[in-house]
């Protein structure tokens, strides 16, 4: 499939308040583990990072291993510091990068 | 333990009246029967990754593509309107075929007819993504109530195959799904076999299926001949079942395990 | 998959008979016993020597796991999360999975609170532990026992 994501970041949040995000991307978090219709091993094939900036710093990150999920899911937290962009990016094996951003107005 | 002596240790419980289909206002979907946990995450759009299904659908929708360089979107405009509903009436009784015919059935014959596209396979990515769009756009509405006298016939088949016993195990599907829901099979529960929740996403196959694949996996499992998909004989056991959970909500995408 | 319908089946079930008759006996007791070894190594590997503390972390699993493929999990680390005090990082571990390691998270004090929740796969009934880096250098574990289903009656046709 083309790389899909969902991410839930609130419109608005008051200065100083925790925030939940929660993405979601599509990938089949391939194992390695696992093997074709004919007994061919399935090369591993995953995403590796997960990193989240708000307004160009690194507030969150992830190192995935195939034991994460098919299609990875996370749900954290920030704090809303200042109105701005928060940013997502997925990077991992054969080459794949996704980003995706959202804003947050923050009073 | 041979593995019919797992099957019939987990069946040969106290055989509850022989009862037929659940009663209407009675049945309970297999949402039910799934942990919070599991149910959370379907409710949630942003956890449910039958949404990601969803959202490439909605992006083929307005893509332009076949012979004909049109897009869904051209000739039925907002899908929240004008797909509101098709999913609950799916499979309808088709007056070309004269036989019924499935939504992604349905939604192949425009591909191919009116956009000009080249076939789809009925798993194939495409053809899931659409059909969970459209079927998304009837997510809360009732099943039914199939009550189109030429669909009869069919409904009436698929409740004949759905009671026959079949395959190296002699059981037939009523006998887990009329008669042991809610029993454990090996550790799961027996759920009443509704198809509220196509195409769904399935932890198992860690992607979204068909309600086809569905039905194979179960004929596989009782170790009888599995039918091709898109076979007629797996449409009409899908109009049995749809008649059967008539009434029913439509959650697409569905969790399942 | 790679194994024909039906034989699938058959060891998915039959495995779970096995594995009911095999709980708390010596043959299992001896296998965790390496499992955990491997799984403690993975543990070394990652944030290195000295004491690990048991406590703060909490690693939370819903009591009922209908399939190893998308297993939720949610870590959390009591922690004031300010700029002298916070968490750095929180590994999570498999004690069965064919590789220890699951994930890792990265955070500090801009993340407000340390709990984090994702999907994991799990190949059995085990053991998953976390382990929290601190910002003064200690580190703090958790864990938690998981019972895995085997799913039945699901072959790829
Ligand atoms: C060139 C115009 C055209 C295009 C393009 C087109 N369709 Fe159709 N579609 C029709 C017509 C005409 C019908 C029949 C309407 C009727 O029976 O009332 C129809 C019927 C349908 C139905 C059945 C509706 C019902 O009420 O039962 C579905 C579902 C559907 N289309 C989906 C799609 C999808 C999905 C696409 C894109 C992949 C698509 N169509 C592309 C013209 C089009
Ligand atoms: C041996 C018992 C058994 C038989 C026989 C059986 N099934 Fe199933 N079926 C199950 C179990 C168990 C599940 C769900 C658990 C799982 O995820 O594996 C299921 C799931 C289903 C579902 C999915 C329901 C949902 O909530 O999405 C449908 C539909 C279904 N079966 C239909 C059938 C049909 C039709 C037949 C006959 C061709 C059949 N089953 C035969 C045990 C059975």
């Amino acid at each position: 499939m083309r790389t899909r994501t969902l991410v839930k970041v609130p419109a608005t949040a008051r200065r100083g308040e925790v925030v939940e995000i929660k993405v979601l991307v599509s990938h089949p978090m391939e194992t390695g583990f696992r093997r074709d219709r004919t007994g061919g091993a399935i090369p591993v094939d995953i995403i590796r990072r997960f990193e989240c900036r708000y307004d160009g710093d690194t507030v969150f990150a992830a190192d995935f291993h195939p034991a994460v999920a098919a299609n990875p899911f996370l749900a954290f937290t920030t704090v809303a510091t200042t109105s701005g962009t928060i940013t997502f990016e997925w990077v991992g094996d054969n080459g794949f990068a996704h980003r995706e951003s959202a804003e947050i107005q923050v009073e | 333990m041979s593995w019919r002596h797992g099957l019939a240790a987990a069946l040969v419980l106290p055989i509850a009246a022989l009862a037929d289909a659940p009663a209407p206002g009675d049945r309970r979907s297999g949402y039910e029967t799934m942990s919070p946990a599991l149910r959370a995450m379907q409710d949630d759009d942003v956890a449910n990754p039958g949404m990601l299904w969803v959202l490439d659908g909605e992006a083929l929708w307005s893509t332009r593509a076949g012979a004909a360089d049109r897009a869904c979107a051209d000739c039925h405009g907002d899908a929240a309107e004008s797909m509101r509903g098709v999913a609950a009436r799916h499979p309808t009784f088709d007056p070309r075929s004269a036989a019924p015919i499935a939504l992604d059935q349905r939604i192949e014959r425009c591909r191919v007819e009116q956009q000009g596209a080249a076939p789809s396979a009925p798993e194939s990515h495409d053809r899931l993504a659409l059909t969970a769009f459209v079927a998304h756009q009837s997510r809360g509405l009732a099943l039914g109530p199939f009550d189109d006298p030429r669909l009869r016939p069919f409904v009436d088949a698929g409740r004949a195959s759905f009671h026959q016993r079949q395959g190296q195990l002699d059981l037939s599907c009523a006998d887990c799904h009329d008669r042991h829901p809610g029993r454990r099979l090996a550790g799961n529960v027996i759920p009443e076999g509704h198809p509220t929740g196509y195409p769904i996403y399935r932890l198992e196959w860690q992607t979204v299926g068909s309600l086809d694949r569905r039905l194979r996996g179960c004929l596989a499992g009782m170790r009888a001949t599995v039918p091709a998909p898109g076979a007629p004989e797996l449409t009409e056991l899908a109009a049995y079942l749809a008649w059967r959970a008539r009434g029913m909500t439509i959650e697409t995408p569905a969790v399942r395990p | 998959m790679s194994m024909r319908p039906g034989r699938r089946h058959f060891l998915r079930i039959t495995g779970a008979i096995a594995t009911a008759a095999m709980v708390g006996g010596p043959v299992e007791a001896q296998r965790r016993r390496g499992t955990m070894r491997e799984l403690e190594a993975a543990v070394r590997a990652t944030v290195g020597e000295g004491p690990i503390v048991e406590g703060r972390v909490t690693v939370e699993i819903p009591a009922l796991v209908e399939n190893g493929n998308a297993v939720p999990l949610t870590v959390r680390v009591e922690s004031p999360m300010s700029a002298d005090d916070h968490v750095r990082a929180i590994h999570v571990f498999s004690e069965k999975n064919p590789r220890p390691s699951i994930v890792s998270f990265h955070l500090g004090p801009r993340a407000g609170r340390a709990e984090i929740s994702t999907r994991i796969r799990l190949v059995d009934t085990q053991t998953v532990v976390a382990v929290a880096e601190t910002s003064d250098g200690r580190r703090w574990s958790g864990r938690t026992d998981v019972v895995v289903t085997l799913a039945a009656c699901l072959e790829d046709a």
